[in-house]
């Protein structure tokens, strides 16, 4: 589906800018684009790097496992097929953490280490499991309870009251992730879907922070 | 007042999540610094990982925007927006959400500047763009950076609870400032 999706986001741009005469900014598009998504990419190394220490930290500490634990009972519902002590429910809790309260920087690093957690009990090299669909599908269905960027454009624009959106958001929110939840746990079920399912690697005890 | 709280909270989170952590470490007899870098080496390997997916999502999105396919698409559904309460200004930006923050944010701030942050128009795009995140960008980088490459669900879970959350929040901000 995602080679449909960016074949036609490039053939819709294109043919559309040939028909309006508006080629010179397809050209410029590509090229700055390109730029910036290695901009971007190298940009985040510290920033990983930063929180990956962190992590790292915390996880030698025991803080982690201790946090999971406490989330547990959740997270082995969301999750059924990461044994409990496997370091993913750690990467992906504080990776909804930080999503949670609206540090973007941080959530980035701990889900790609959650996605990288996720890929040791993976089977297969290029097929998603059902967890990194959950998870992912709990990731884009966004659960920031305070939208900190945009309360900051309300303030820069003059917003008499910037915050009023907060209320609503969290409302917006909880209604996607629930139908993420949802939508995950039965698409998993399809006939379809289970067919295509990878086996799970089965692991009997799990070093803490291990990979 | 609850601006100010919120200022603070930004303001204060990260250096005691950083004091948190270091401290509890080394109350735990953590080699904390050797502990870090050993983390932190991960980063470099994981950021150079997802430049290709990156590339490729940012330079089709690009593309999109920049010919101005948004603004035909958006008259080509306006019909059906209107039917279901959305103000057709809001279109381009609800467009945009799923594939780009960065450009979702652009589209807010030029409602913001022409209908005002306060109006019908400037809440419902605020709650939008607070309600749902990039779901082409976080599932090209994340499943990029261990090269998955059959997603199976992933997208169609992902686009139905962005769908979910723009309904929601064009029904809760006709309900609460309409």
């Amino acid at each position: 589906m995602i080679n449909y999706v960016w074949f036609g986001l490039l053939f819709i741009g294109i043919l559309v800018s040939l028909f309006t005469g508006n080629v010179q900014v397809v050209t410029d598009a590509a090229i700055d684009n390109a730029k910036t998504a290695v901009e971007l990419s190298l940009g985040l190394i510290g920033v990983m790097a930063l929180w990956l220490g962190m992590m790292r930290v915390a996880e030698e500490a025991g803080l982690v496992k201790k946090l999971s634990r406490a989330l547990r009972p959740a997270l082995v519902k969301l999750f059924p097929d990461i044994p409990p002590e496997h370091p993913a429910l750690g990467s992906i809790m504080m990776n909804i953490a930080a999503n949670v309260f609206g540090l973007g920087d941080a959530a980035t690093p701990f889900g790609l280490r959650a996605m990288k957690d996720l890929q040791t009990l993976n089977t297969t090299d290029d097929t998603a499991t059902d967890s990194m669909c959950m998870f992912l599908a709990l990731n884009t269905s966004s659960v920031t309870l305070v939208p900190a960027s945009v309360i900051a454009y309300r303030v820069a624009a003059g917003s008499a009251n910037a915050v009023e959106i907060i209320g609503p958001a969290i409302f917006a929110t909880t209604i996607s992730t629930t139908v993420a939840i949802i939508a995950a746990k039965l698409l998993s079920k399809s006939r379809k879907h289970r067919a295509t399912k990878p086996d799970m690697v089965v692991t009997n005890s799990v070093k803490e922070g291990g990979n | 007042m609850f601006v100010s709280v919120m200022n603070n909270i930004s303001l204060y989170a990260i250096p005691l999540i950083l004091l948190g952590i270091t401290t509890y470490g080394v109350v735990k007899k953590v080699k904390v610094y050797e502990a870090f870098t050993e983390g932190a080496k991960e980063g470099f390997t994981t950021a150079v990982r997802i430049i290709p997916f990156l590339t490729a999502m940012l330079v089709a999105i690009g593309v999109f925007r920049a010919s101005g396919s948004m603004d035909y698409f958006a008259k080509l559904v306006a019909p059906l927006t209107n039917a279901i309460g959305m103000p057709s200004e809001v279109l381009p930006m609800a467009i945009m959400r799923p594939l780009s923050g960065g450009g979702a944010s652009g589209i807010m701030n030029g409602l913001f500047t022409e209908y005002g942050p306060d109006s019908l128009v400037g809440r419902m795009a605020s709650v939008m763009n607070g309600s749902t995140d990039t779901t082409f960008y976080v599932l090209a980088v994340y499943f990029g950076s261990v090269s998955i490459k059959k997603g199976r669900y992933a997208l169609t879970a992902g686009l139905l609870a962005d769908l979910a959350g723009l309904l929601a929040a064009v029904i809760i901000t006709n309900m609460v400032f309409g």
